[in-house]
Protein backbone atom coordinates (compact mmCIF):
# COMPACT_ATOMS: atom_id res chain seq x y z
CA UNK A 1 0.00 0.00 0.00
CA UNK A 2 1.17 3.33 -0.97
CA UNK A 3 0.74 5.65 2.04
CA UNK A 4 -0.44 9.16 0.54
CA UNK A 5 -1.76 11.62 2.98
CA UNK A 6 -1.27 12.32 6.29
CA UNK A 7 -3.60 10.08 8.86
CA UNK A 8 -4.35 9.98 12.35
CA UNK A 9 -5.60 7.08 15.19
CA UNK A 10 -5.50 6.33 18.89
CA UNK A 11 -5.45 9.48 21.87
CA UNK A 12 -3.13 10.58 24.35
CA UNK A 13 -4.78 8.46 27.11
CA UNK A 14 -3.09 6.11 29.49
CA UNK A 15 -2.74 2.65 28.17
CA UNK A 16 -3.55 3.94 24.77
CA UNK A 17 -1.43 5.00 21.71
CA UNK A 18 -1.19 7.84 19.48
CA UNK A 19 -0.34 7.03 15.86
CA UNK A 20 0.02 9.80 12.97
CA UNK A 21 1.74 8.69 9.61
CA UNK A 22 2.51 10.44 6.27
CA UNK A 23 4.21 10.02 2.85
CA UNK A 24 7.69 8.96 2.84
CA UNK A 25 10.51 7.71 0.89
CA UNK A 26 11.94 4.54 2.84
CA UNK A 27 9.86 3.00 6.39
CA UNK A 28 10.51 5.59 9.68
CA UNK A 29 9.70 4.54 12.86
CA UNK A 30 9.46 7.39 15.60
CA UNK A 31 9.07 5.91 18.77
CA UNK A 32 8.36 7.32 22.10
CA UNK A 33 6.70 5.45 25.01
CA UNK A 34 6.55 5.24 28.83
CA UNK A 35 7.31 1.79 28.90
CA UNK A 36 10.39 2.06 26.31
CA UNK A 37 12.78 0.47 28.49
CA UNK A 38 10.36 -2.41 28.76
CA UNK A 39 9.09 -3.04 25.68
CA UNK A 40 10.35 -0.58 22.97
CA UNK A 41 11.76 -3.45 21.05
CA UNK A 42 8.26 -5.42 21.50
CA UNK A 43 6.58 -2.25 20.08
CA UNK A 44 8.81 -1.91 17.44
CA UNK A 45 8.40 -5.61 15.61
CA UNK A 46 5.07 -5.49 16.12
CA UNK A 47 4.88 -1.84 14.14
CA UNK A 48 6.94 -3.69 11.27
CA UNK A 49 4.38 -6.59 11.10
CA UNK A 50 1.59 -4.43 10.70
CA UNK A 51 3.58 -2.57 8.34
CA UNK A 52 4.44 -5.41 6.42
CA UNK A 53 1.08 -7.34 6.14
CA UNK A 54 -0.80 -4.19 4.38
CA UNK A 55 3.18 -4.15 2.43
CA UNK A 56 3.84 -0.36 2.99
CA UNK A 57 7.63 -0.13 2.38
CA UNK A 58 7.06 4.26 2.83
CA UNK A 59 5.70 5.63 5.28
CA UNK A 60 7.06 7.67 8.15
CA UNK A 61 5.29 7.02 11.24
CA UNK A 62 4.94 8.90 15.00
CA UNK A 63 3.94 6.61 17.92
CA UNK A 64 3.48 8.30 21.34
CA UNK A 65 2.48 5.47 23.01
CA UNK A 66 0.88 5.61 26.62
CA UNK A 67 1.28 2.00 27.60
CA UNK A 68 -0.99 0.22 25.15
CA UNK A 69 -1.02 -3.36 24.77
CA UNK A 70 0.50 -4.86 21.93
CA UNK A 71 -3.44 -5.36 20.42
CA UNK A 72 -4.28 -1.75 20.83
CA UNK A 73 -0.66 -1.25 19.48
CA UNK A 74 -1.72 -3.51 15.85
CA UNK A 75 -5.69 -1.64 15.47
CA UNK A 76 -4.42 1.63 16.06
CA UNK A 77 -1.40 1.45 13.33
CA UNK A 78 -3.76 -0.13 11.13
CA UNK A 79 -6.71 2.05 11.45
CA UNK A 80 -4.27 4.88 10.77
CA UNK A 81 -2.54 3.41 7.82
CA UNK A 82 -6.43 2.68 6.75
CA UNK A 83 -7.52 6.07 7.14
CA UNK A 84 -5.48 7.64 4.46
CA UNK A 85 -6.58 5.23 1.97
CA UNK A 86 -10.10 6.74 1.23
CA UNK A 87 -8.16 10.86 1.31
CA UNK B 1 7.79 39.12 76.29
CA UNK B 2 7.36 38.16 72.56
CA UNK B 3 9.50 35.73 70.50
CA UNK B 4 8.43 37.76 67.31
CA UNK B 5 11.23 38.01 64.68
CA UNK B 6 10.79 40.28 61.68
CA UNK B 7 11.69 38.44 59.08
CA UNK B 8 12.95 34.62 58.29
CA UNK B 9 16.76 35.83 57.42
CA UNK B 10 16.79 37.18 61.15
CA UNK B 11 14.71 34.02 62.85
CA UNK B 12 17.58 32.18 60.79
CA UNK B 13 20.65 34.24 62.37
CA UNK B 14 19.41 34.27 65.25
CA UNK B 15 19.34 30.26 65.53
CA UNK B 16 22.78 29.99 64.99
CA UNK B 17 22.76 28.27 61.89
CA UNK B 18 26.02 27.07 60.43
CA UNK B 19 26.94 25.11 57.38
CA UNK B 20 26.41 21.42 58.29
CA UNK B 21 23.81 21.53 60.00
CA UNK B 22 20.31 19.74 59.53
CA UNK B 23 17.22 21.57 59.18
CA UNK B 24 13.53 19.68 59.59
CA UNK B 25 9.76 20.70 57.91
CA UNK B 26 6.61 18.79 58.26
CA UNK B 27 4.54 18.70 54.99
CA UNK B 28 1.34 19.02 56.12
CA UNK B 29 0.98 22.08 53.81
CA UNK B 30 1.81 19.51 50.87
CA UNK B 31 2.03 20.91 47.34
CA UNK B 32 0.95 24.20 48.61
CA UNK B 33 3.93 24.78 50.85
CA UNK B 34 6.00 27.95 50.45
CA UNK B 35 7.69 27.91 53.65
CA UNK B 36 10.50 25.16 52.80
CA UNK B 37 11.15 27.07 49.47
CA UNK B 38 10.85 30.61 51.61
CA UNK B 39 13.89 29.31 54.29
CA UNK B 40 16.11 27.98 51.89
CA UNK B 41 16.57 30.61 49.84
CA UNK B 42 17.11 32.85 52.54
CA UNK B 43 19.99 30.61 53.95
CA UNK B 44 21.33 30.76 50.23
CA UNK B 45 21.42 34.21 50.64
CA UNK B 46 23.14 33.71 54.27
CA UNK B 47 26.27 31.99 52.39
CA UNK B 48 25.37 28.85 54.45
CA UNK B 49 26.41 25.67 52.89
CA UNK B 50 26.35 21.84 53.37
CA UNK B 51 22.91 21.72 54.98
CA UNK B 52 21.09 18.44 55.42
CA UNK B 53 16.99 18.50 55.17
CA UNK B 54 14.84 16.24 57.12
CA UNK B 55 11.71 16.84 55.81
CA UNK B 56 8.18 14.58 56.59
CA UNK B 57 7.88 14.20 52.81
CA UNK B 58 9.05 16.53 49.50
CA UNK B 59 6.52 17.15 46.95
CA UNK B 60 7.01 18.74 43.64
CA UNK B 61 6.24 22.09 44.95
CA UNK B 62 9.80 21.83 46.61
CA UNK B 63 11.54 21.38 42.96
CA UNK B 64 13.54 24.83 43.51
CA UNK B 65 15.48 22.53 45.94
CA UNK B 66 16.77 20.72 43.30
CA UNK B 67 19.28 24.34 42.68
CA UNK B 68 20.17 24.62 46.12
CA UNK B 69 21.96 21.00 45.89
CA UNK B 70 23.46 22.33 42.54
CA UNK B 71 24.76 25.41 43.80
CA UNK B 72 25.94 23.39 47.01
CA UNK B 73 23.54 24.93 49.86
CA UNK B 74 21.84 21.90 50.34
CA UNK B 75 23.92 18.44 50.50
CA UNK B 76 21.60 16.22 51.80
CA UNK B 77 17.75 15.05 51.97
CA UNK B 78 16.07 12.93 54.57
CA UNK B 79 12.15 11.83 54.37
CA UNK B 80 9.60 9.64 54.67
CA UNK B 81 8.25 10.79 51.20
CA UNK B 82 9.33 12.35 47.91
CA UNK B 83 7.54 13.20 44.84
CA UNK B 84 7.62 15.06 41.71
CA UNK B 85 10.52 16.53 40.30
CA UNK B 86 12.82 16.34 42.62
CA UNK B 87 12.51 12.53 43.10
CA UNK B 88 13.86 12.57 39.48
CA UNK B 89 16.33 14.70 40.12
CA UNK B 90 17.71 12.32 42.98
CA UNK B 91 17.03 9.37 40.88
CA UNK B 92 19.70 10.96 38.34
CA UNK B 93 21.99 11.13 40.82
CA UNK B 94 22.18 14.70 41.54
CA UNK B 95 23.48 14.08 45.28
CA UNK B 96 26.81 12.77 46.52
CA UNK B 97 25.11 10.96 49.58
CA UNK B 98 22.04 9.00 49.48
CA UNK B 99 18.72 10.04 50.65
CA UNK B 100 17.93 8.57 53.74
CA UNK B 101 14.32 7.06 53.82
CA UNK B 102 12.51 6.76 56.82
CA UNK B 103 8.68 5.64 57.72
CA UNK B 104 6.13 7.96 59.71
CA UNK B 105 6.73 6.08 62.30
CA UNK B 106 10.68 5.69 62.14
CA UNK B 107 10.95 9.42 61.41
CA UNK B 108 9.96 10.44 64.96
CA UNK B 109 11.48 7.40 66.40
CA UNK B 110 14.86 8.45 65.20
CA UNK B 111 14.30 12.26 66.18
CA UNK B 112 13.74 11.25 69.79
CA UNK B 113 16.07 8.87 70.13
CA UNK B 114 18.73 10.70 68.79
CA UNK B 115 19.71 9.16 66.10
CA UNK B 116 18.87 11.59 64.06
CA UNK B 117 19.59 15.32 65.46
CA UNK B 118 17.68 18.49 64.38
CA UNK B 119 19.90 21.64 64.55
CA UNK B 120 17.07 24.01 63.40
CA UNK B 121 13.19 22.77 63.19
CA UNK B 122 10.98 25.44 60.80
CA UNK B 123 7.16 24.82 61.50
CA UNK B 124 4.84 26.54 59.32
CA UNK B 125 2.11 26.80 61.50
CA UNK B 126 -1.60 27.80 59.84
CA UNK B 127 -2.35 30.19 63.39
CA UNK B 128 0.09 31.13 66.16
CA UNK B 129 0.01 33.26 69.12
CA UNK B 130 3.20 35.35 69.54
CA UNK B 131 5.05 33.17 72.14
CA UNK B 132 5.02 30.05 69.20
CA UNK B 133 1.78 28.28 70.19
CA UNK B 134 0.37 26.98 67.64
CA UNK B 135 -2.73 25.10 65.17
CA UNK B 136 -3.24 23.92 61.98
CA UNK B 137 -7.27 23.71 62.69
CA UNK B 138 -7.71 27.62 62.03
CA UNK B 139 -6.57 30.58 59.53
CA UNK B 140 -6.73 30.83 55.36
CA UNK B 141 -3.83 28.36 54.99
CA UNK B 142 -5.34 25.92 57.62
CA UNK B 143 -4.24 22.04 57.18
CA UNK B 144 -5.69 20.22 59.80
CA UNK B 145 -3.77 18.22 62.02
CA UNK B 146 0.03 18.71 62.56
CA UNK B 147 0.77 15.49 63.41
CA UNK B 148 4.33 15.02 61.51
CA UNK B 149 5.53 18.55 63.19
CA UNK B 150 5.38 16.96 66.55
CA UNK B 151 8.65 15.30 67.43
CA UNK B 152 10.79 18.25 65.16
CA UNK B 153 9.49 20.69 67.54
CA UNK B 154 10.00 18.76 70.96
CA UNK B 155 13.51 17.53 70.10
CA UNK B 156 15.55 20.07 67.88
CA UNK B 157 17.94 22.15 69.27
CA UNK B 158 16.26 25.60 68.02
CA UNK B 159 12.80 25.60 66.58
CA UNK B 160 11.28 28.62 64.96
CA UNK B 161 7.18 28.67 63.98
CA UNK B 162 6.35 30.32 60.92
CA UNK B 163 2.95 31.58 60.48
CA UNK B 164 0.73 33.31 58.44
CA UNK B 165 -2.47 34.15 60.95
CA UNK B 166 -1.27 35.72 64.01
CA UNK B 167 -3.59 36.21 66.86
CA UNK B 168 -3.22 37.14 70.31
CA UNK B 169 -2.53 35.64 73.19
CA UNK B 170 -2.74 32.79 74.32
CA UNK B 171 -4.46 30.65 71.58
CA UNK B 172 -6.57 28.17 73.42
CA UNK B 173 -6.86 25.34 71.19
CA UNK B 174 -3.10 24.48 69.85
CA UNK B 175 -1.53 21.54 69.21
CA UNK B 176 2.42 22.47 70.02
CA UNK B 177 2.89 24.55 72.53
CA UNK B 178 5.16 27.15 73.52
CA UNK B 179 7.42 25.50 75.58
CA UNK B 180 9.36 24.12 72.59
CA UNK B 181 9.74 27.26 70.74
CA UNK B 182 12.52 29.82 70.12
CA UNK B 183 10.91 32.48 67.67
CA UNK B 184 7.73 33.31 65.91
CA UNK B 185 7.99 34.87 62.47
CA UNK B 186 4.99 36.35 60.76
CA UNK B 187 4.97 36.20 57.05
CA UNK B 188 2.76 37.20 54.10
CA UNK B 189 1.45 33.70 53.18
CA UNK B 190 2.84 29.90 54.28
CA UNK B 191 1.12 28.39 51.72
CA UNK B 192 -1.81 27.83 48.50
CA UNK B 193 -4.79 26.54 50.18
CA UNK B 194 -5.47 24.85 46.55
CA UNK B 195 -2.54 22.93 46.98
CA UNK B 196 -2.70 22.11 50.67
CA UNK B 197 -5.94 20.27 51.32
CA UNK B 198 -8.28 19.35 48.42
CA UNK B 199 -11.73 20.70 48.16
CA UNK B 200 -13.20 17.46 48.53
CA UNK B 201 -11.61 13.79 47.67
CA UNK B 202 -13.38 11.47 45.19
CA UNK B 203 -14.00 8.07 45.10
CA UNK B 204 -13.38 6.61 41.72
CA UNK B 205 -15.65 6.36 38.78
CA UNK B 206 -13.91 4.02 37.26
CA UNK B 207 -15.25 0.47 36.65
CA UNK B 208 -11.80 -1.50 37.43
CA UNK B 209 -11.37 0.67 40.63
CA UNK B 210 -14.98 0.13 41.84
CA UNK B 211 -14.30 -3.93 41.65
CA UNK B 212 -11.51 -3.73 43.15
CA UNK B 213 -13.10 -1.75 46.07
CA UNK B 214 -15.93 -4.17 46.21
CA UNK B 215 -13.98 -7.38 46.55
CA UNK B 216 -11.77 -5.78 49.45
CA UNK B 217 -14.81 -4.36 51.09
CA UNK B 218 -16.20 -8.07 50.55
CA UNK B 219 -12.86 -9.57 52.06
CA UNK B 220 -12.83 -7.55 55.19
CA UNK B 221 -16.50 -8.45 55.50
CA UNK B 222 -15.43 -12.35 55.73
CA UNK B 223 -12.04 -11.59 57.40
CA UNK B 224 -13.66 -12.83 60.67
CA UNK B 225 -12.39 -9.13 61.74
CA UNK B 226 -15.21 -7.21 61.47
CA UNK B 227 -16.85 -6.90 64.36
CA UNK B 228 -17.52 -4.64 66.85
CA UNK B 229 -14.43 -2.64 68.08
CA UNK B 230 -13.15 -2.98 64.55
CA UNK B 231 -10.33 -0.47 63.50
CA UNK B 232 -9.91 0.19 59.92
CA UNK B 233 -7.26 2.73 57.82
CA UNK B 234 -7.33 3.49 54.41
CA UNK B 235 -5.52 5.68 51.92
CA UNK B 236 -6.90 8.87 49.94
CA UNK B 237 -6.74 6.80 46.95
CA UNK B 238 -9.80 6.43 45.20
CA UNK B 239 -10.47 3.10 44.95
CA UNK B 240 -9.49 2.75 48.30
CA UNK B 241 -11.93 5.52 49.08
CA UNK B 242 -14.21 3.70 47.44
CA UNK B 243 -13.75 0.34 49.49
CA UNK B 244 -14.26 2.53 52.68
CA UNK B 245 -17.76 3.79 51.14
CA UNK B 246 -18.92 0.16 50.66
CA UNK B 247 -17.26 -0.83 54.01
CA UNK B 248 -19.38 1.58 55.64
CA UNK B 249 -22.66 0.59 53.72
CA UNK B 250 -21.98 -3.09 55.33
CA UNK B 251 -21.27 -1.68 58.86
CA UNK B 252 -24.48 0.38 58.68
CA UNK B 253 -26.32 -2.66 57.61
CA UNK B 254 -24.94 -5.54 60.13
CA UNK B 255 -25.11 -2.99 63.04
CA UNK B 256 -21.39 -3.15 63.11
CA UNK B 257 -19.94 -0.55 65.57
CA UNK B 258 -16.08 -0.32 65.40
CA UNK B 259 -13.92 1.61 67.85
CA UNK B 260 -11.45 3.62 65.21
CA UNK B 261 -10.49 4.68 61.80
CA UNK B 262 -7.47 6.51 61.59
CA UNK B 263 -4.97 8.01 58.92
CA UNK B 264 -4.77 10.77 56.62
CA UNK B 265 -8.45 11.02 57.16
CA UNK B 266 -10.88 12.39 53.99
CA UNK B 267 -14.44 13.12 53.95
CA UNK B 268 -15.06 9.56 53.60
CA UNK B 269 -13.80 8.48 57.37
CA UNK B 270 -15.57 11.71 58.30
CA UNK B 271 -19.12 10.03 57.42
CA UNK B 272 -18.13 6.88 58.83
CA UNK B 273 -17.48 8.50 62.29
CA UNK B 274 -20.60 10.60 61.49
CA UNK B 275 -22.32 7.15 60.85
CA UNK B 276 -21.45 5.88 63.84
CA UNK B 277 -19.11 3.10 62.29
CA UNK B 278 -16.33 4.30 64.67
CA UNK B 279 -16.24 6.41 67.44
CA UNK B 280 -12.83 8.12 67.42
CA UNK B 281 -11.01 8.95 64.04
CA UNK B 282 -7.41 9.05 65.13
CA UNK B 283 -5.95 11.92 62.93
CA UNK B 284 -2.51 12.03 61.84
CA UNK B 285 -3.04 14.37 58.94
CA UNK B 286 -6.50 15.41 56.82
CA UNK B 287 -6.76 15.25 53.40
CA UNK B 288 -9.37 17.74 52.84
CA UNK B 289 -11.75 19.99 53.78
CA UNK B 290 -14.13 18.13 55.67
CA UNK B 291 -11.47 16.99 57.94
CA UNK B 292 -10.35 19.81 58.62
CA UNK B 293 -14.14 21.05 59.66
CA UNK B 294 -14.52 17.91 61.21
CA UNK B 295 -10.96 17.88 63.45
CA UNK B 296 -12.21 21.43 64.40
CA UNK B 297 -15.61 20.39 65.90
CA UNK B 298 -16.28 17.21 66.51
CA UNK B 299 -14.44 16.18 70.04
CA UNK B 300 -14.44 12.44 68.62
CA UNK B 301 -12.05 13.33 66.04
CA UNK B 302 -8.40 13.67 67.51
CA UNK B 303 -5.22 14.73 66.10
CA UNK B 304 -2.13 12.22 67.17
CA UNK B 305 1.31 13.19 66.66
CA UNK B 306 3.61 10.93 63.91
CA UNK B 307 4.84 8.80 67.02
CA UNK B 308 1.44 8.21 68.66
CA UNK B 309 0.61 6.86 65.29
CA UNK B 310 2.97 4.62 64.20
CA UNK B 311 6.43 4.59 66.30
CA UNK B 312 7.90 1.62 66.75
CA UNK B 313 9.63 2.88 70.15
CA UNK B 314 6.95 4.33 71.88
CA UNK B 315 5.67 2.19 74.59
CA UNK B 316 2.40 1.57 72.72
CA UNK B 317 1.47 3.26 69.16
CA UNK B 318 -2.35 3.34 67.61
CA UNK B 319 -1.11 1.04 64.57
CA UNK B 320 -0.37 -2.01 67.32
CA UNK B 321 -4.60 -2.13 67.53
CA UNK B 322 -5.04 -1.60 64.04
CA UNK B 323 -7.44 -4.58 62.71
CA UNK B 324 -7.08 -3.87 58.53
CA UNK B 325 -5.01 -1.50 57.04
CA UNK B 326 -5.90 -0.90 52.78
CA UNK B 327 -2.15 0.40 51.20
CA UNK B 328 -1.50 0.41 47.60
CA UNK B 329 1.71 -0.69 45.78
CA UNK B 330 3.65 0.15 42.33
CA UNK B 331 4.93 -3.59 42.65
CA UNK B 332 4.49 -6.44 44.33
CA UNK B 333 6.57 -9.40 44.13
CA UNK B 334 5.96 -13.22 44.51
CA UNK B 335 6.69 -12.99 48.41
CA UNK B 336 4.45 -10.22 48.96
CA UNK B 337 7.10 -7.36 49.12
CA UNK B 338 5.46 -3.99 48.15
CA UNK B 339 7.37 -1.22 46.38
CA UNK B 340 6.16 2.06 46.71
CA UNK B 341 9.17 3.97 46.85
CA UNK B 342 9.86 3.90 42.50
CA UNK B 343 7.72 3.75 39.65
CA UNK B 344 8.59 0.51 37.30
CA UNK B 345 11.34 2.25 36.06
CA UNK B 346 13.02 2.77 39.11
CA UNK B 347 12.25 6.24 39.76
CA UNK B 348 11.46 7.59 43.14
CA UNK B 349 7.88 8.81 43.48
CA UNK B 350 6.77 8.14 46.71
CA UNK B 351 8.25 6.47 50.01
CA UNK B 352 7.05 4.20 53.12
CA UNK B 353 4.82 7.18 54.46
CA UNK B 354 2.65 4.29 57.27
CA UNK B 355 3.30 1.90 54.72
CA UNK B 356 5.54 -0.38 56.27
CA UNK B 357 4.06 1.20 59.94
CA UNK B 358 0.58 0.22 59.49
CA UNK B 359 1.34 -3.65 57.74
CA UNK B 360 3.53 -4.47 61.16
CA UNK B 361 0.85 -3.43 63.29
CA UNK B 362 -2.05 -4.05 61.40
CA UNK B 363 -4.01 -7.66 61.96
CA UNK B 364 -4.16 -7.77 58.19
CA UNK B 365 -2.53 -5.21 55.42
CA UNK B 366 -3.95 -5.53 51.88
CA UNK B 367 -2.83 -4.07 49.21
CA UNK B 368 -5.13 -3.18 46.58
CA UNK B 369 -3.83 -2.28 43.10
CA UNK B 370 -5.24 -2.79 39.56
CA UNK B 371 -3.26 -6.07 37.87
CA UNK B 372 -1.77 -3.96 35.01
CA UNK B 373 -1.26 -0.01 34.67
CA UNK B 374 0.08 1.23 31.08
CA UNK B 375 1.20 -2.28 29.88
CA UNK B 376 3.30 -2.61 33.24
CA UNK B 377 2.49 -5.67 34.78
CA UNK B 378 1.57 -5.36 39.18
CA UNK B 379 2.71 -8.49 39.93
CA UNK B 380 7.24 -9.00 39.61
CA UNK B 381 9.31 -11.72 40.46
CA UNK B 382 11.23 -9.10 42.70
CA UNK B 383 9.91 -6.04 43.38
CA UNK B 384 12.90 -2.78 42.65
CA UNK B 385 12.93 -1.35 46.00
CA UNK B 386 11.27 -3.50 49.05
CA UNK B 387 9.51 -0.48 51.39
CA UNK B 388 7.30 -3.26 53.00
CA UNK B 389 8.26 -6.61 53.56
CA UNK B 390 6.04 -9.58 52.67
CA UNK B 391 6.03 -11.32 55.71
CA UNK B 392 3.63 -8.06 57.20
CA UNK B 393 1.61 -8.22 53.93
CA UNK B 394 -1.13 -10.44 54.45
CA UNK B 395 -3.42 -9.87 51.38
CA UNK B 396 -3.87 -8.64 47.52
CA UNK B 397 -6.80 -7.37 45.89
CA UNK B 398 -6.75 -6.93 42.07
CA UNK B 399 -9.75 -6.96 39.74
CA UNK B 400 -8.78 -10.34 38.30
CA UNK B 401 -8.12 -12.38 41.52
CA UNK B 402 -7.14 -12.14 45.21
CA UNK B 403 -3.81 -13.65 46.29
CA UNK B 404 -3.50 -14.41 49.98
CA UNK B 405 0.26 -14.98 51.78
CA UNK B 406 0.96 -18.57 52.33
CA UNK B 407 1.81 -17.51 55.44
CA UNK B 408 -2.31 -16.64 56.35
CA UNK B 409 -3.62 -19.77 56.10
CA UNK B 410 -6.70 -19.33 58.30
CA UNK B 411 -7.23 -16.05 56.30
CA UNK B 412 -7.84 -18.18 53.07
CA UNK B 413 -10.13 -19.99 54.98
CA UNK B 414 -12.46 -17.20 55.92
CA UNK B 415 -12.33 -16.58 52.44
CA UNK B 416 -12.84 -19.74 51.20
CA UNK B 417 -16.54 -20.63 49.67
CA UNK B 418 -17.23 -16.71 49.75
CA UNK B 419 -17.13 -16.71 46.02
CA UNK B 420 -14.32 -14.41 45.75
CA UNK B 421 -11.84 -15.00 43.08
CA UNK B 422 -8.79 -16.36 45.35
CA UNK B 423 -5.93 -17.53 43.13
CA UNK B 424 -2.08 -18.05 43.66
CA UNK B 425 0.13 -15.13 43.27
CA UNK B 426 1.99 -17.11 40.46
CA UNK B 427 -1.21 -17.24 38.64
CA UNK B 428 -2.35 -13.84 38.69
CA UNK B 429 1.55 -12.95 37.68
CA UNK B 430 1.15 -15.47 34.69
CA UNK B 431 -2.74 -13.53 34.03
CA UNK B 432 -0.66 -9.99 34.05
CA UNK B 433 1.93 -11.38 31.56
CA UNK B 434 -0.78 -12.61 29.52
CA UNK B 435 -1.77 -9.48 28.82
CA UNK B 436 1.08 -7.18 28.62
CA UNK B 437 3.89 -9.76 27.55
CA UNK B 438 7.37 -10.31 29.80
CA UNK B 439 8.56 -6.72 30.35
CA UNK B 440 12.54 -6.30 29.49
CA UNK B 441 14.50 -5.84 32.85
CA UNK B 442 15.29 -2.25 33.50
CA UNK B 443 19.02 -1.25 33.61
CA UNK B 444 20.38 0.67 36.52
CA UNK B 445 23.34 2.85 37.17
CA UNK B 446 25.87 1.87 40.47
CA UNK B 447 25.73 4.66 42.12
CA UNK B 448 23.31 3.96 45.52
CA UNK B 449 21.07 7.42 45.31
CA UNK B 450 18.94 6.72 48.45
CA UNK B 451 18.77 4.04 51.66
CA UNK B 452 15.79 2.61 52.36
CA UNK B 453 15.54 2.56 56.52
CA UNK B 454 12.85 0.25 58.08
CA UNK B 455 10.59 0.85 60.99
CA UNK B 456 12.66 -0.95 63.52
CA UNK B 457 15.91 1.41 62.19
CA UNK B 458 17.59 -1.57 59.55
CA UNK B 459 18.62 -0.84 56.40
CA UNK B 460 15.53 -2.83 53.61
CA UNK B 461 16.70 -1.48 50.66
CA UNK B 462 18.90 0.79 48.34
CA UNK B 463 17.55 2.69 45.50
CA UNK B 464 20.03 2.49 42.49
CA UNK B 465 20.24 5.71 40.02
CA UNK B 466 18.67 5.30 36.91
CA UNK B 467 20.12 5.87 33.63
Amino acid sequence: MEIKAKSFAGTLESSDVFVEVSPNSGRKINLESVVLAQFGDDITRVVNEVLDSFKVDNIAITLKDRGALECTIRARVETAIRRQEGK
Amino acid sequence: MSKLINSINEAIKQSGLKSGMTISFHHHLRNGDFVMNAVVDEIAKLGIKDITINASSFFDAHAPIIEHIKNGVVSGLECSYMSGRIGVAVSSGILDKPVIFRSHGGRPADIISGKSHIDVAFVAAPTADKMGNCSGKYGPSACGALGYAFADAMHADHVVVITDNLVPYPLSDFSINETYIDAVVKVDKIGDPAGIVSGTTKITRDPVGLVMADYAAQTIKHSGLLKDGFSFQTGAGGASLAAANYLKDIMLAEKIKGSYGMGGITKYMVDMLVAGCFHTLIDVQCFDLDAVNSLRTNPGHREVTASHYASPIAKSAAVDNLDVVILGATEIDLDFNVNVHTDSSGVIMGGSGGHNDTAAGSKIAMIIAPLVRARLPLISDKVLCVTTPGKTVDILVTQRGIAVNPNRPELLANLKGTGLPIMDMRDLQKLALGITGTPKPITRGKKVVAEVIYRDGTKIDEIMQVI
